[in-house]
């Protein structure tokens, strides 16, 4: 790989003064010669958490799976506009598809640990995926499963296999994973959707401790969840037959308590969606 | 049925019966209602198909026996016996608990039929094989050849080592030859997706269906007849991995197909090149199931005859170079030595028609034991891999 070898461990350890600023300009997807999404326009800064919420089928995944190119997984999908990280254009030449996966991680609905591996090689896989070295790799797998919360539940047992731990587990365990390469941004496709109110919760007390670190921007379909953890928030909305827009952003305790636009307080107040 | 039992249980413990079923867990008096099991088989089920099963025989007896002027073979009053079974059958039933339960209990008994008729083939060969095998199997049949026995031998004498060292020298040549290859073209159908990943997955399809006599004449044609090699045990090799290709092809990609699509996002989010996420996370996650494959595959070819009959030379010597000279294997022992009209030598073919049921038992038990027993092997080589890793770590290919 390209990548220059850096000390991870280090890096981890001093634990990086702020992630990287996302933003996305004048964001539109298809698939195929469906428009899912028009004119999004939205800046996610370091060190806030920002939500994306808004009922289903509205686009708010759509759009976090452009922020890290895994939009284009999907053979059908185009789209317009630009994602810039800290300044660049990920969509351009300049950057590598692997390098900005690398620096934008990512956290799935559905825990989705390695099923081959342990749970110290789980943490370790990033490395492995992208061919680089660290200087000291159990440092590295401590370093990020404290960051995730998770390092007490599971340092007499980093030898078992990942698919032992529970839900909320190995979601953390995942979360684990994404820090290890060490991101500027952490992307969270409803990460609580299929955990009970206690893993919940662990999870909201690692995104409130990891958020000056990391850019975190998070989709969540829980109104409270939002409340709790982000200070920026975006609500997604479609009409029927067209592309979901961004009916309204700002801070998040403005979005809840005083919006200015009716359907947002619609929504939030539990009136549709 | 069940109605006497409730009629009967309340009776003894109508005094207190009613409060402690509130909570049975307690169990002060050690009172816990016997334990019942609604899908069991009851005396009067059994009964019932005992009785059906003596009137039809009877009734066979009486018809063949006292009615018929003729005699007729044994297998007639089975045959009249099990017709006669299913009428009687369904009348005791109906009789008893109404035309649902009788068209239910006829159609159970059909089916257990069916399954029997599936299943006795297999049991009549393998005990055919095993009844005949083991007359004239000694164990001088795995240490010697057939280089210095003649025709009018004894069946016990000589042996089929050269056949088996044949066997197994040329079925591991077709599995390295075949496996590398069909685990690509796996990969290439499940993971790229290419342009030809539906005439590939066509033609792989067909080939399953190839008569294996037809791949060895190919390899006649292809490779003896222009003298590019003359007979021996890689020719024959050669043939077979043509015969494993397709099956191991087919097998490894429905493998890879249900490994999730999610594993390969996460390895994709975390930065990794799609090869990288097939090599470390897609391919090992399927791991047992593509050891099954491959065993699937070697299980397929281990007991053709035809391609090896044209390619191997065969030869009643021990050459233990598959590169140079004839080679035997065990279909082909068994061939030679059936053929023959001396009885000695039709008998040992039986013990080598053993041995090669054996190895091909073997294979499927190896197959269901690497495809099931994943988890726990996974357990115990842990700390073995994490020994090592630590001692050699940041040597990963980068």
């Amino acid at each position: 790989m390209t990548v220059p070898e850096v000390d991870q461990s280090a890096a981890a350890e001093a634990a990086p003064a702020v992630g990287g600023v996302l933003e996305g300009v004048q964001v539109s997807c298809w698939f195929g010669a469906r428009k899912v999404l028009e004119g999004v326009d939205i800046k996610m800064d370091a060190g806030v958490v920002t939500a994306l919420i808004g009922p289903s089928g509205c686009g708010k995944s759509t759009f976090l799976r452009t922020l890290n190119r895994m939009h284009e997984l999907v053979p059908i999908a185009t789209l317009a506009g630009s994602v810039l990280l800290d300044g660049h254009d990920i969509y351009g030449a300049g950057l590598r598809l692997t390098e900005v996966r690398r620096r934008i991680g990512m956290v799935f609905q559905k825990p989705n640990p390695f099923p081959a591996m342990t749970i110290a090689d789980n943490v370790a896989a990033g490395l492995r995926l992208t061919g680089r070295k660290v200087r000291d790799r159990d440092e590295l797998i401590e370093t990020s499963l404290r960051r995730a919360g998770l390092w007490n539940e599971v340092r007499n047992r980093l030898g078992a296999p990942a698919g032992g731990l529970s839900g909320g587990q190995q979601q953390r365990l995942c979360i684990a994973r994404s820090l290890a390469v060490s991101p500027d941004v952490l992307l969270m496709d409803e990460p609580c959707s299929a955990l009970d109110p206690t893993s919940t919760r662990r999870i909201e007390e690692t995104i409130l401790e990891l958020k000056d670190q990391v850019t975190i921007v998070i989709v969540t379909h829980n109104m409270q969840q939002a409340q709790r953890v982000s200070q920026h928030c975006a609500f997604f909305l479609a009409a029927e037959d067209e592309p979901g827009r961004v009916v309204e952003q700002g801070p998040t305790e403005q979005i809840f308590s005083d919006p200015h636009d009716p359907r947002t307080a619609d929504y939030v107040n539990g009136r549709f969606g | 049925m069940t109605m006497p039992e409730t009629k009967v249980l309340p009776n003894p413990r109508a005094p207190e019966g009613r409060q402690p079923a509130s909570a049975p867990a307690a169990g002060p008096r050690g009172k816990v209602p016997p334990r019942r099991r609604p899908r069991a088989w009851r005396w009067t089920d059994l009964a019932e198909i005992a009785g059906a099963l003596g009137a039809s025989a009877a009734l066979t007896w009486m018809i063949f026996g006292r009615l018929l002027p003729f005699r007729v073979m044994p297998i007639a009053y089975v045959l009249l016996a099990y017709v006669l079974f299913l009428p009687i059958y369904w009348f005791v039933i109906r009789d008893g608990q109404g035309a649902t339960a009788a068209k239910d209990r006829l159609v159970t008994v059909l089916i257990a039929t069916g399954a029997l008729f599936a299943f006795a083939p297999i049991v009549f060969v393998v005990g055919y094989v095993v009844k005949r095998g083991a007359e004239v199997l000694r164990p001088n049949f795995f240490t010697e050849t057939m280089q210095i026995v003649g025709p009018l031998s004894k069946a016990t004498e000589g042996g089929a080592l050269h056949s088996i060292i044949g066997t197994l020298e040329q079925l591991a040549l077709a599995t390295a030859i075949a496996v590398p290859l069909g685990l690509l073209t796996a990969v290439y159908l499940s993971e790229i997706q290419g342009p030809l990943a539906r005439p590939v997955r066509l033609v792989a399809d067909a080939m399953t269906a190839l008569p294996s006599i037809v791949a060895g004449l190919f390899i006649f044609s292809i490779v003896i007849k222009p003298h590019i090699w003359l007979q021996s045990g890689i020719v024959g090799s050669l043939a077979l991995a043509i015969l494993m290709l397709p099956t191991v092809t087919i097998a490894a990609e429905q493998v890879l197909h249900v490994v999730p699509g999610g594993l390969r996002e996460a390895a994709l989010a975390l930065g990794a090149p799609y090869w990288r996420s097939v090599l470390m996370v897609v391919l090992p996650t399927a791991r047992a199931g593509l050891s099954t494959a491959v065993i699937l595959g070697m299980a397929r070819v281990v007991g053709e005859t035809a391609p090896v009959l044209m390619t191997t030379g065969g030869t009643t010597v021990m050459n233990v170079n598959p590169f140079s000279g004839h080679q035997d294997n065990l279909p082909l022992f068994v061939f030679t030595q059936i053929r023959s009209s001396q009885e000695n030598q039709v008998d040992r073919a039986w013990a080598g028609a053993l041995v090669l049921l054996a190895v091909v038992l073997l294979l499927f038990v190896l197959a269901r034991i690497v495809g099931s027993a994943s988890p726990g092997r996974r357990r115990l080589r842990v700390p073995r891999r994490r020994a090592s890793r630590t001692t050699s770590d940041g040597g990963n290919p980068s």
